[in-house]
C-alpha cells in the first residue's frame, strides 16, 4: 500500500519534473531564435567618442560616491524607422507578427502598417519607438554595438551645447523641462536640433531613451516613501536621495525608467546604441 | 378621544420611526451592527461608479449597504486656457483640474483603474489620502504612458481626502493640477442638504513656453520659492465666476467639498458675507460650528455647510487676499429669492 503511494507520487513528481523541462526548452529555444540568429549588419551611424570620467550620479550612489564612466563610444543619435524597418526585414523574428509577447507587449511597432511597412506620415528618419527593450537590445548586438548603461548616458545628458557638464547652470534643467513639457515629439527627425558638448544630438528632444540597465535603480512609482534598503530611492521628493533635487529633468527620466517593464513598448521610448572602446 | 388616540398614534409613528432609523442599515451587512470597517461585507457585483467633474458631485449614499466599485481615472496631459487667451499645459485626471470627484462609503471595496493616456510624455500614478497602504496605491498604480495600473482598496476612515499624482516630481505633477477629491461618507450617509458643491483650490508657478508663443508652462525655480502667479479654485480663472457661478435659493443649505491641491500654499477659505453653520474640520469628524474662515492645508480639505437666508451674490475667496484679488481665487455663489429686511438691509 505504502509503496504503491510513493510510485503513484513518484510518478506524478516525475512528469510535472519532465514538462517542466519540456516548458523551459521551449521557452529556451524561442528565446534562441529570437536573439541569437541575428543578421548582422553594419552600422553607419556615426558614433561620438565620450572620454568617460567621475561623476555623481542623480540616484543610486548608495554611498553618494562618484560613479566612474570608462571611456566609450555613443551613437550621436537614436536608431531611427528606417534602420529598424531594415532590421525587421533582415530578422523575420522581430517582425510585429512574428515577435513573441515575452519580448514586447501589444504595442510594439503598433502604428506600422504592416510587417515591413512604416506607419503612414512617419519620416523615415524620426526615431523609432513602439519597441521593447528585448527589440532595442536585439538591434543593437545586430550592428555589432550595445545599449548604454544608465550611467553612460547620464553622464552624457550632463552636457549642454557648451560644456559637458552643465548641471550647475540655472538653465541647464528648466530647459531640458520645457521639452518635456512638450507632447508629440517623438515624430520629428533627427539631428535637427544643435548637439551637445559630445556632438551628441537629441539627447532631450525627441524621446525617452532605454538604457540597458534602466531597471538597475529599483525605485517604486511613488515618489517619496524609501529607505535605501528598499532601493525606494525617492523621498519626500527626493530630498534625502537625490545628489540634485532641483534638477527636475532628471527626475523626470528616473520616474519614466521606474514606470517602465522590459517588453513596454511605448509611443516616446527609443533608443540608440553604444560601443566599447580602447583608451587612448 | 379621538384627539388623544391621533396624537398617540402619531407619537407611537414617530418612536417607530426614530428607532428604525437608529438601528444599523443592515443591508448587505453580515453583522447586525458592524462597528469595524472591516467587518463590514459588500454585496452585489462590482459596477462602475459614477464620477463627476467640480463643481458637480455625484449622488449621496444615502443609506445603502457597502458595495464594490470599479472607479475608473485616466491621466492626460492636455493644453487648455487658464485664462481667456492664456494657455496652460495641465496634467489631469480625466481631462478637468480637479479631477473627478470619487463618493464612496465606509466599508466599500475599490477596484481603482488608472489608464495613462497613449499621449502621454510622462508616467503617472494616484495617492488616495483615503487609502490605507504603501503610498496611498501610488506605489501600486505608476502607469507608463499607454499602460493601465489597479490597485484595490477597502474605504476604512470616513472623510473629505484629497488625492493626487505622486510620480517624480511630485509638486510638479500637482502643479500642473493633478489633484481631486474622494469622499467617504459614514456609514447612513451625510445629513441630506439642499445643494452640493465640489471646490478645489490650486496654486500655479508659471512661466513662458520656450517653443510655442501664448502658451505658459511649469515653472520650476518660482515653485520652490513658493510665488505662485496664479492661485485658483477648479483650475482656471473664472471657474465659479459669471456663467459658472454656483447658485442656491433662499432657504436653501448648501454644502461645499472643499480641498486644496497646492502644491505649496495653506488656504484661508471664506465666503464673504456668510457664516459657516458647521464645518468639518480639516475634512474629519470633527464638526465646529459659526466659522468665518477655515483654514485648508495643502494636501488637505474641508466641508463647510450653511443656510443661504439672503439673495445676493456670495464672493469665495482665499482670504490671503492679494491671491483672490490679483491670482485668481475668488469665485460666486448667487442666491436667489425674497430678501428678508431684518436679516439684513440698507439703511441710508
Amino acid at each position: 500500500m505504502k509503496t504503491q503511494a510513493f510510485y503513484i507520487a513518484f510518478s506524478l513528481f516525475a512528469v510535472l519534473f519532465t514538462s517542466c523541462e519540456q516548458q523551459n526548452a521551449v521557452k529556451k529555444q524561442r528565446h534562441d531564435v529570437q536573439n541569437s540568429d541575428l543578421q548582422k549588419t553594419i552600422s553607419t551611424t556615426k558614433m561620438a567618442y565620450i572620454s568617460g570620467g567621475e561623476y555623481m550620479p542623480f540616484y543610486g550612489a548608495i554611498d553618494s560616491n562618484e560613479v566612474y564612466v570608462a571611456p566609450f563610444l555613443m551613437d550621436e543619435r537614436q536608431v531611427t524607422n528606417a534602420e529598424f524597418l531594415k532590421f525587421v526585414t533582415d530578422n523575420p523574428q522581430w517582425r510585429k507578427s512574428n515577435v513573441s509577447r515575452i519580448h514586447a507587449d501589444t504595442n510594439y511597432l503598433k502604428d506600422w502598417v504592416s510587417d515591413l511597412e512604416l506607419p503612414k506620415n512617419a519620416k523615415s528618419d524620426a526615431p523609432v519607438t513602439n519597441i521593447s527593450w528585448f527589440a532595442a537590445k536585439a538591434y543593437a548586438k545586430s550592428v555589432g554595438k550595445r545599449m548604454p548603461t544608465l550611467d553612460e548616458w547620464e553622464f552624457v545628458a550632463m552636457a549642454d551645447t557648451d560644456t559637458v557638464n552643465a548641471r550647475d547652470k540655472k538653465t541647464y534643467s528648466s530647459s531640458i523641462i520645457s521639452l518635456y513639457m512638450q507632447k508629440d515629439r517623438q515624430y520629428n527627425s533627427v539631428k535637427q536640433s544643435k548637439p551637445n558638448a559630445w556632438n551628441v544630438y537629441n539627447m532631450f528632444d525627441l524621446v525617452w531613451e532605454w538604457t540597458d540597465d534602466f531597471n538597475s535603480i529599483l525605485t517604486v512609482g511613488d515618489s517619496r516613501t524609501g529607505t535605501n534598503e528598499d532601493k525606494n530611492l525617492f523621498c519626500a521628493a527626493g530630498g534625502s536621495s537625490a545628489t540634485d533635487v532641483n534638477n527636475y529633468a532628471a527626475y523626470m527620466r528616473f520616474a519614466m525608467r521606474t514606470s517602465v517593464k522590459a517588453r513596454y513598448c511605448i509611443s516616446n521610448l527609443g533608443f540608440r546604441c553604444a560601443k566599447d572602446t580602447i583608451i587612448e | 378621544m379621538k384627539m388623544k388616540n391621533l396624537i398617540l398614534s402619531a407619537s407611537a409613528l414617530s418612536m417607530m420611526f426614530a428607532l428604525t432609523s437608529c438601528s444599523p442599515k443592515a443591508e448587505g451587512n453580515g453583522t447586525a451592527n458592524a462597528k469595524n470597517p472591516l467587518d463590514m461585507v459588500t454585496s452585489g457585483n462590482a459596477e462602475v461608479l459614477e464620477v463627476t467633474g467640480a463643481p458637480h458631485v455625484p449622488a449621496p449614499v444615502g443609506d445603502r449597504g457597502p458595495k464594490k466599485w470599479i472607479v475608473n481615472l485616466e491621466t492626460t496631459e492636455i493644453i487648455e486656457e487658464i485664462e481667456p487667451g492664456v494657455k496652460f499645459t495641465y496634467w489631469t485626471f480625466n481631462n478637468t483640474v480637479p479631477g473627478s470627484f470619487i463618493r464612496v462609503r465606509v466599508g466599500d471595496e475599490v477596484e481603482l483603474r488608472l489608464k495613462n493616456s497613449a499621449n502621454s510624455v510622462l508616467p503617472h500614478n494616484i495617492d488616495l489620502h483615503a487609502v490605507t497602504g504603501p503610498g496611498g496605491g501610488a506605489e501600486a498604480t505608476t502607469a507608463a504612458p499607454g499602460q493601465e495600473a489597479v490597485v484595490s482598496f477597502k474605504a476604512l476612515n470616513p472623510g473629505l481626502y484629497v488625492y493626487h499624482c505622486a510620480a517624480p516630481p511630485v509638486p510638479m505633477h500637482i502643479g500642473n493640477g493633478m489633484y481631486g477629491l474622494i469622499l467617504v461618507e459614514p456609514e447612513g450617509g451625510l445629513p441630506k442638504v439642499d445643494r452640493e458643491y465640489y471646490i478645489m483650490q490650486g496654486d500655479f508657478y508659471t512661466k513662458a513656453s520656450e517653443t510655442t508663443a501664448g502658451l505658459l508652462e511649469f515653472d520650476n525655480d518660482n515653485a520652490v520659492a513658493e510665488q505662485p502667479d496664479y492661485v485658483l479654485f477648479n483650475g482656471k480663472k473664472g471657474a465659479l465666476l459669471g456663467k459658472n457661478m454656483i447658485e442656491a435659493k433662499v432657504g436653501e443649505t448648501v454644502r461645499m467639498y472643499v480641498g486644496n491641491g497646492g502644491p505649496n500654499l495653506t488656504s484661508s477659505f471664506h465666503v464673504i458675507g456668510e457664516i459657516f453653520d458647521n464645518v468639518y474640520l480639516e475634512g474629519g469628524s470633527t464638526v465646529t460650528h459659526n466659522v468665518q474662515t477655515t483654514m485648508i492645508p495643502a494636501g488637505g480639505a474641508a466641508i463647510v455647510e450653511f443656510k443661504v437666508d439672503y439673495p445676493g451674490e456670495y464672493v469665495l475667496v482665499d482670504h490671503s487676499l492679494s491671491r483672490a484679488f490679483n491670482k485668481g481665487a475668488i469665485g460666486k455663489l448667487k442666491v436667489t429669492g425674497e430678501a428678508n429686511p431684518i436679516i439684513h438691509s440698507k439703511v441710508k
